[in-house]
């Protein structure tokens, strides 16, 4: 069960129309290293992590990522929803513009549809944990690259408040891999 | 916001730190006070939470009636207009 709270995890504050910059932060809406990858990756990877911090870490990250979903959502819906069709086209966003008109949807910043193929869920829990490290410095790292690319100043301190939980978040998996590397060898029955 | 966001990082933390007793005190004292602060915001705006876990208080459905968060500009805490 999830419960909706009518909030964002992190203001979103947008100085101007800026379908160029939205271009690129929906990315991170549905992108490989994006928050809608990071959620669904940690949700379903959670069934088969064989301990109780295991299990608690990927439930939280993963419907923490589902707030950052909404932020970046929120990000770029505002950043083109005064956009006019010159704008649109001057910032290369028509091929978008005429399948989705100014809604949010599943796309990297190349206008490539999110795919499954994207995440992975390999049930060995040394694999999946692995997997969630990389991804959140891979999803570190996109931001950084977004920070670098932001004309806006105030779009830049939300993605700063996301590339932070990015680093919390590998944190917390590591700790999490060698808690599960102790459950492993302390494990006396073998199956 | 902050109370929350205290919440959510005592969360993570003692999700891997299970038995750090000053992160369970923090995350007991931070939970308190977030209830009572959104129990605040709940009787001026409407509910917070849908499916009963926010109180909607008031003769109309009030979670329908304030704004949804994208359409607010934190930037001085303003609506969008329409287009």
């Amino acid at each position: 069960m999830w419960i909706y709270e009518k909030k964002l995890e992190y203001p979103v504050r947008v100085s101007s129309t800026n379908p160029r910059l939205a271009k690129v932060i929906i990315t991170q809406y549905g992108g490989p290293d994006g928050e809608l990858a990071a959620s669904l990756r940690y949700l379903t990877q959670r069934y088969s992590m064989p301990t109780p911090q295991a299990k608690a870490v990927l439930t939280d990250i993963g419907t923490e990522e589902l707030a950052h979903m909404e932020i970046v959502a929120t990000l770029v819906y505002n950043l083109i929803r005064n956009a006019t069709v010159e704008q649109i086209k001057a910032a290369g966003l028509d091929p978008y513009y005429v399948d989705h008109d100014k809604s949010v949807y599943f796309v990297n910043a190349e206008g490539v549809p999110w795919t499954a193929a994207y995440i992975q869920s390999k049930g060995d829990p040394i694999a999946d944990l692995h997997e969630n490290m990389a991804a959140e410095q891979k999803a570190r790292a996109t931001y950084e690259y977004l920070i670098n690319v932001s004309d806006d100043p105030d779009v830049t301190d939300t993605l700063r408040f996301l590339r932070q939980r990015e680093v919390v978040h590998f944190q917390r998996f590591g700790e999490t891999l060698n808690l599960v590397h102790d459950w492993l060898s302390s494990k006396k029955v073998f199956y | 916001m902050e109370l929350e966001f205290a919440a959510i990082e005592l969360n993570l933390f003692l999700d891997t730190h299970p038995e750090d007793r000053c992160a369970l005190a923090d995350f007991e004292k931070v939970s308190q006070e977030l209830m009572k602060a959104k129990t605040e915001f709940e009787a001026r705006y409407g509910p917070l939470m849908n499916f009963g876990f926010g109180r909607n208080q008031g003769d109309t459905w009030r979670w329908i009636e304030s704004p949804w968060p994208w359409e607010i500009n934190f930037k001085g805490f303003e609506l969008y207009g329409e287009e």
